[in-house]
């Protein structure tokens, strides 16, 4: 069942488009990553659904009802922000209890959902710690459980694990997908980083220049991406007549004595458990392969060439 | 049905808060600040029977020289200044060494200080060849703006990526080639700033002027003073006032022109940029740049307070004692002028904290038209300095419609017209400083807009109000150029207190003026470090 439909959304700022009749549904219960790179409009968008920015045409409808002229603090929408925007004024329980307090609960039931809340992001016992005392990771946490705090209908969340280095990203990363799964969350995702995107969304939206590209299931994207552009944002770099090349389903040899085979290897760069390497072709062209092996060949080396036939995706 | 309601109440309490927030300081303004001005522009320009062409004033070889004396000395008290300045802004604002904060707050010192009391310090310190005349005003200008150089020079450097002259060093750029290549050109916008607030300052300087230049010196500022009280031609005092006005427009034009065309675009730095000095010649330029200073900065007033103890070739508490009897250079006592002071100083920091503080509201609410001119209607009282605000309210009060002369309001109400650009600067910085995702986090989780202005801005304003409370109380503790003109002549306050005294011979009154600058000075330094302790308990704001 939808929960949230955007409709025609389009935004313009002094002429300029950000947001093209962008249209996204998002189910109960379901996640939906919003993946571009920076100034593609996806956090314009959070914020036409967040109500900080209105649209010049289109609407917003969260369960059917349209709330595209109601002010942000009456949506019932939760919104975590880029680099968390704490209460620096406020220690961690008066930042979590904040939205519990706008909408008037007792001391005691704020107390007691602070607490849950606390213990859900790992964080129990940081009541009265001060905010500016906080790491990045414990600061993303504490942003995440006062959004969550107030049990918003849809959860917004802008780019929240941009700032951190890698490995807590990484668990976080890990964290939050567990958490989604516990609190059967709605939720929209914006990011620029496809592996957040794919491990966190049931669904991921592709956003390039204010148009939503492609939306589908993590596995179909990956299938069939809808054109050149989204086959190179996602990082699978072969495209030629029309076509997709899996560089995974290049299969390289390396020929001995320097002479024959099809091309010869410019670059080598290994990747995590993957190396990739580019081949230039004799014809003049590039391919990319990537290769799960320890022993792979070097800069100048001579190769031949083989292509699996299903990893050749034709573009429309 | 509720909800419709509800929207109804939040848009009216909405309009009401803005009408409030505009209102009150347009209309404070437009009484107290603008119908003087024109008051002035009225008696200055509008001919009369036996009334000279207001070319007369203007072609007099006396305005002349007043004119030329007011630039010229502008313009070296600014340049000195800055030369004075540049080292110590250097150590401040490239090492980290202990007692830096107190360093920073030290130097701030002598510009919180009313203008009478530098004026005392050097006429205590200086030899009587120099006592009176360009160079001592020159000096005091020096010591008086020292501070403003400083603080903004040095807290720009502590900003600017010590990386970037790394690198250029890295490049093979010397230390003095990377100086003039590289970081005078990244602090040009921070000069330009200083340099113009310095030269505003000395411009319009009063006090300083009409105590240290003698009979022979005078600026604009002095002979509008002049004209009007002691030859009582307040046609020609408003004359010069509108030349004094045109001046001070041209040099603030000519400043936002510069500092437009000088900055510099890019991110500042956020991290600190500090480090302890650690090599022998750097720690001798730590110590003798700030020793300097300290010297320059503490010799004036540590005199000030021996002269106000010296009788003979002795000391003694005379001249303190007789404090509390009555003078001929007064109709008060002057433990009575002390007390006016307080009173007053309190009651113009009241009215600067509510209309400044409503107006800064105002102005960090939106960007609109209303607000852009408010802005602008804001920061005009500061380059229309004291003497003219006072003049004004002499010439605009005295008479119909308005007759506020003998209402003991006057002064406050004009000390809190000095005091007020300052108080929305302050608020209005902290104000700016709030991060507008902040706002929209607290709308997010349900905060109404009143709400949020009371939930988030309030909070940190409310500090930001009580440092401005404490430096428009040290203001207009100090205030001097538009008191004199309006303080009733049993109702002095200090600074005018201390004039009086000075004007008459003898060694007792010239010992009492002293005796009451230092009190003033103890009394206005008390309330700047309170204001500083607000400011170093607030954790978390910059």
């Amino acid at each position: 069942m939808t929960l949230l439909r955007i409709d025609d959304v389009t935004v313009s700022f002094d002429g300029k488009s950000a947001l093209d009749r962008v249209a996204l549904e998002v189910a109960e219960g379901e996640v939906v990553t919003v993946l571009g790179p920076s100034g593609s409009g996806k956090s314009t968008l959070l914020r036409v659904i967040a109500g900080l920015q209105r649209p010049d045409s289109g609407r917003v409808l969260l369960d059917g009802d349209d709330i595209t002229s109601v002010p942000p603090h009456r949506r019932g929408i939760g919104l975590v922000f880029q680099d968390h925007a704490l209460f620096h004024h406020r220690d961690v329980q008066d930042n979590i209890g904040f939205g519990l307090r706008m909408r008037g609960d007792s001391r005691d039931e704020i107390e007691r959902r602070v607490g849950e809340l606390l213990e859900l992001v790992g964080l129990t016992g940081y009541e009265r710690r001060s905010v500016a005392t906080l790491s990045g990771g414990e600061q993303q946490r504490v942003a995440l459980a006062r959004a969550l705090a107030p049990a918003p209908r849809v959860l917004l969340l802008d780019e929240p694990l941009g700032s951190l280095d890698r490995r807590l990203r990484d668990r976080l990363l890990d964290e939050l997908a567990q958490l989604f799964e516990h609190i059967a969350l709605t939720a929209l995702y914006v990011t620029h980083d496809q592996e957040e995107a794919f491990a966190l969304g049931d669904r991921v939206a592709v956003v390039g220049a204010g148009r939503v590209v492609q939306i589908g299931t993590p596995d179909e994207l990956w299938a069939q991406p809808a054109d050149e552009d989204t086959a190179r944002f996602l990082g699978l770099g072969n495209v030629r007549n029309g076509a997709l090349i899996r560089p995974e389903a290049v299969a390289l040899t390396r020929v001995e004595g320097g002479k024959g085979g099809d091309g010869v290897v410019e670059t080598v760069v290994r990747r995590g458990p993957t190396v990739r390497v580019v081949v230039r072709l004799d014809a003049g062209e590039i391919l990319e392969a990537a290769v799960i092996a320890l022993d792979h060949p070097s800069p100048g080396d001579r190769v031949h060439i083989a292509i699996d036939e299903r990893g050749v995706v034709p573009l429309d | 049905m509720g909800e419709g309601v509800d929207t109804h109440r939040a848009a009216v309490s909405a309009s009401a808060w803005r009408a409030l927030a505009y209102g009150v300081p347009l209309a404070f303004l437009a009484v107290f600040f603008v119908y003087p001005l024109v008051s002035i522009l009225e008696r200055g320009l509008t001919s009369g029977e036996n009334l000279a062409s207001p070319f007369d004033v203007l072609s007099d070889p006396l305005t002349r020289e007043v004119v030329w004396f007011t630039l010229w000395q502008a313009v070296a008290s600014t340049v000195l200044t800055i030369l004075v300045a540049l080292p110590a802004s250097y150590v401040l604002g490239r090492y980290a060494f202990r007692g830096r904060s107190v360093a920073l707050a030290a130097v701030t010192i002598p510009f919180v200080l009313p203008t009478v009391v530098v004026a005392l310090a050097f006429l205590a310190l200086l030899p009587e060849s120099l006592e009176r005349g360009w160079v001592a005003i020159l000096i005091a200008h020096v010591f008086f703006n020292v501070a403003v150089v400083v603080r903004v020079v040095g807290t720009f450097w502590a900003g600017l990526d010590r990386r970037i002259s790394e690198a250029a060093a890295t490049l093979g750029a010397g230390p003095l080639r990377s100086l003039r290549e590289v970081t005078l050109p990244l602090l040009a916008p921070a000069l330009a700033a200083a340099a113009s607030i310095v030269f505003l300052f000395s411009f319009t300087s009063f006090g300083i002027v009409l105590i240290l230049g003698g009979p022979r010196y005078s600026t604009l500022e002095t002979e509008i003073y002049n004209q009007a009280v002691r030859i009582f031609d307040l046609r020609a005092a408003a004359i010069l006032a509108l030349v004094q006005l045109l001046f001070v427009g041209l040099a603030i034009w000519a400043a936002t022109l510069l500092e437009q065309s000088l900055a510099v675009g890019g991110r500042r730095q956020e991290r600190d940029v500090l480090r302890p000095a650690r090599t022998r010649g750097e720690k001798t330029v730590v110590a003798g740049s700030l020793g300097v200073l300290a010297l320059f900065l503490g010799v004036p007033l540590a005199v000030l307070i021996e002269r106000s103890l010296a009788v003979g070739d002795g000391h003694s508490l005379d001249a303190y004692r007789a404090l509390g009897r009555s003078t001929n250079a007064l109709l008060a006592t002057p433990w009575e002028a002390i007390a006016n002071s307080l009173v007053y100083a309190a009651g113009a920091a009241a009215i600067a904290v509510v209309v400044g503080g409503l107006a800064a509201f105002a102005v960090a609410g939106s960007r609109g038209v209303g607000t852009r001119l408010l802005d602008g209607l804001l920061l005009i009282p500061l380059g229309a300095s004291a003497v003219m605000l006072g003049f004004g309210f002499v010439i605009a009060f005295d008479t119909e419609p308005i007759d506020f002369r003998s209402s003991p309001w006057i002064v406050p109400v004009v000390q809190a017209l000095v005091a007020i650009p300052f108080v929305v600067r302050i608020v209005a910085s902290t104000l700016g400083a709030i991060d507008e995702r902040q706002r929209e986090a607290a709308a997010m989780l349900g905060a109404s807009p009143g709400r949020v202005r009371r939930e988030i801005d309030l909070p940190v304003a409310g500090r930001a109000l009580g440092v401005a409370a404490g430096f428009a109380f040290a203001i207009s503790l100090g205030e001097f150029g538009a008191t004199i003109f309006l303080a009733r002549p049993d109702s002095p306050t200090l600074p005018v207190a201390i004039f009086r005294f000075l004007s008459r011979p003898g060694e007792l009154n010239a010992g009492q003026a002293y005796a009451l600058a230092v009190i003033l000075m103890a009394v206005v330094g008390a309330s700047v470090l309170l204001v500083e302790r607000i400011r170093v308990l607030r954790p978390g704001w910059r």
